[in-house]
């Protein structure tokens, strides 16, 4: 069996008796012991698991960057709009019995309520300060959790990966379950799609012209109220099926977004806000940190993504990708 | 009633308001002292006491310096976990334990303002939140300490001793005036902190920070030293509420809990002295009505959270205001 090479250096630095010295029982000294422990293969296969974990946090930061990047609006529904998504295919899951067909409907919902919120409820305040989308988005988010409770019920509802998607294989590390292998395919399709969008279509062209200088791009005669629209729509879309796709690794109940939110943020803070490259590696970083923390030190796993954080803040606080100034 | 009364009536109450606002800490103090006549029960009234002085110390931040945290909670959950934990476990003096509540919560806040002013304008809301859930988790999983899951059980203050007056805690309406006494000292301080040279430099910030930084203030710091004097404020206003409650639950330090924070100064009016209190009296009298014929009162006070930001963002109070200075 492989020991990690960690052990080896913990024993030449600590030396191996004082190694066993250490209080065992003490809470500090457990993480470091088992740390020491764990095979190769292990670490390999955690890691993997912490990229598909991350998959989902990938697809929520791209979609908060996105937005943040278009209309300088914090999404603070990003949560509620990822849980619409959950809940959408969970519906049309029941409707047709069909898990692909969730994966073209729920964006599609999810998208057209987005454009329906940006239309009817942010674009009134644009100009009114920074904070106040903010604070309309979280107001949001109660009702439109409070919504989800009153159609579905408070009870947690199943939605099982199809047939083909079921079961482990080996690649190669050992045995690796085939859904969350799915799941880094598909962030890997969505996003690739995401920015040849953005980069190689016209219309890409103007959303990033638009998030430059929208005064320009009104003079040229676009209608840049309606690009806004479009890309919170692809925002919320993209929340959406992040929902949707982390469903059948969860149970879907009305809460699930919240704790999503907050991990969504501290990807965003990591990577840098309205950076999509940003985006993409931080929510891959901190889903690994994660899933690392997971297996060496379980009672610290959901702090280890907010040392992350911090000391990126320390050490850059603009984010691994985001410009000095951009919050200005 | 006619046109003419209807304008006499106006004119009566814009006298009353701006009395009011002149002297802030009296009408403030008063009112409170009345709270429990006119509220529906005795607990609804101490609620609204403490979740009043919780949202006047976030108004320290947000409604005066222009600072939208979103993690006010932490500070709220450590004031009452640190209050409830010394009277609970280490059988500490009641006063000793408020005020190792206060000064735990000004501590956290030092290390949370600390990483999160570095931070500019829209950030700050998220990694503020973030932070705050960070000590969710901690307070969560520490269950030696706090309880975990099930909360904090068996901080009992029953009775105190304030200079040879014996005062029975169980009685609603004697511990309803001991704990104003303690809002009361609150807001004498803080009312002083606003008028106070440094209350200036959080409005000259809030206004315009380049200016203030220009003007040869340390932005920074102002911004780090206001960060930690609400958070001690909401670390009271928990310390309190512990021993109200008299158990310590987890859902203190939640982050709908720094949600409530928000939602109430933004309903009462942000900026204002008095507005915090009535945002915190209409969320909680709302949600007390709501209550009795739906489960789904969240929904309700969202929406109206929205309303207000889109058509009513000065608040309650702070409307009233601008119509009277108009």
């Amino acid at each position: 069996m492989f020991h990690s090479g960690l052990q080896l250096l913990c024993g030449l630095v600590f030396g191996g008796e004082l190694l066993h010295t250490w209080p065992k029982n003490a809470l500090a000294w457990e993480p470091i012991l088992a740390f020491v422990d764990i095979p190769l293969q292990l670490w390999a296969l955690q890691i993997f698991t912490g990229l598909a974990l991350g998959s989902v946090l990938v697809l929520l930061a791209v979609g908060l960057s996105l937005i943040f990047g278009m209309l300088a609006v914090v999404n603070f529904a990003h949560g509620a709009f990822y849980t619409v998504g959950a809940f959408a295919g969970v519906f049309v899951f029941g409707l047709t019995g069909n898990f692909w067909l969730g994966l073209v409907a729920v964006p599609l919902i999810v998208g057209t309520i987005g454009l329906a919120v940006e239309r009817v409820l942010l674009r009134p305040l644009y100009g009114r300060g920074v904070d106040y989308p903010l604070l309309l988005t979280f107001g949001l988010s109660y009702v439109v959790v409070d919504a989800i409770r009153m159609i579905f019920g408070k009870v947690g509802l199943p939605l099982s990966a199809p047939a083909v998607l079921q079961g482990a294989v080996n690649i190669g590390i050992g045995y690796f379950p085939l859904y969350r292998l799915f799941l880094i395919g598909a962030m890997v399709l969505i996003v690739s799609g995401l920015w040849l969008f953005l980069e190689k279509t016209s219309y890409g062209l103007i959303i990033r012209a638009g998030a430059r200088d929208p005064e320009i791009v009104r003079v040229l005669g676009i209608d840049v109220s309606r690009v806004w629209m479009v890309v919170f729509g692809i925002g919320t879309g993209a929340a959406g099926i992040a929902g949707f796709l982390s469903a059948p690794m969860q149970s879907v109940i009305p809460e699930m977004g919240i704790p999503v939110l907050v991990q969504a943020f501290v990807v965003t803070v990591v990577g840098g806000m309205g950076s999509l490259p940003g985006a993409v590696v931080a929510g891959l970083l901190v889903g690994v940190a994660t899933s690392i923390t997971v297996m060496i030190a379980p009672q610290l796993a959901d702090a280890a993504m907010f040392g992350l954080m911090a000391i990126v803040l320390l050490l850059r606080p603009q984010g691994l990708f985001g410009h000095r100034g951009l919050m200005e | 009633m006619s046109d003419i009364g209807i304008r006499v009536f106006g004119n009566q109450l814009a006298i009353t308001i701006r009395v009011v606002a002149r002297h802030r800490v009296a009408a403030v103090i008063a009112t409170l002292v009345l709270l429990p006549w006119v509220v529906p029960y005795e607990a609804l009234s101490v609620n609204i006491l403490l979740f009043g002085l919780y949202a006047v110390g976030f108004n320290l931040v947000y409604g005066y310096t222009g600072l939208l945290s979103f993690g006010h909670a932490a500070f709220f959950g450590v004031g009452a976990y640190a209050c409830g934990i010394a009277v609970a476990t280490f059988d500490v003096n009641w006063l000793l334990a408020i005020a190792l509540g206060t000064i735990v919560a000004g501590f956290v806040a030092m290390i949370m303002g600390g990483l999160a002013i570095r931070t500019r304008g829209i950030y700050f809301a998220m990694v503020t939140l973030a932070l705050a859930q960070c000590v969710y988790y901690i307070l969560y999983q520490w269950t030696d300490l706090t309880g975990g899951e099930n909360g904090l059980r068996g901080v009992s203050v029953q009775a105190v001793n304030i200079l040879g007056l014996e005062l029975n805690l169980l009685d609603p309406m004697t511990k309803y005036y001991v704990m104003l006494v303690f809002v009361a000292l609150a807001l004498w301080i803080f009312s002083r902190i606003l008028e106070s040279p440094f209350g200036a430099v959080l409005e000259a910030i809030r206004e315009n920070e380049k200016r203030a930084r220009a003007c040869g203030y340390d932005t920074l710091r102002t911004k780090w030293l206001a960060f930690v004097l609400s958070g001690m404020f909401c670390g009271l206003a928990g310390a309190l509420y512990a021993i109200h409650l008299s158990i310590v639950p987890i859902e203190t330090a939640n982050y709908t809990m720094s949600g409530q924070a928000v939602m109430m100064a933004l309903l009462g009016g942000m900026g204002t002295f008095f507005g915090p209190f009535i945002g915190a009296a209409a969320y909680l009298l709302l949600e007390d009505v709501l209550t009795l014929w739906t489960e789904h009162w969240q929904f309700f006070v969202g929406a109206l959270f929205v309303f207000f930001v889109l058509f009513f963002p000065r608040g309650i109070w702070g409307s009233l205001l601008h119509w009277v200075q108009r």
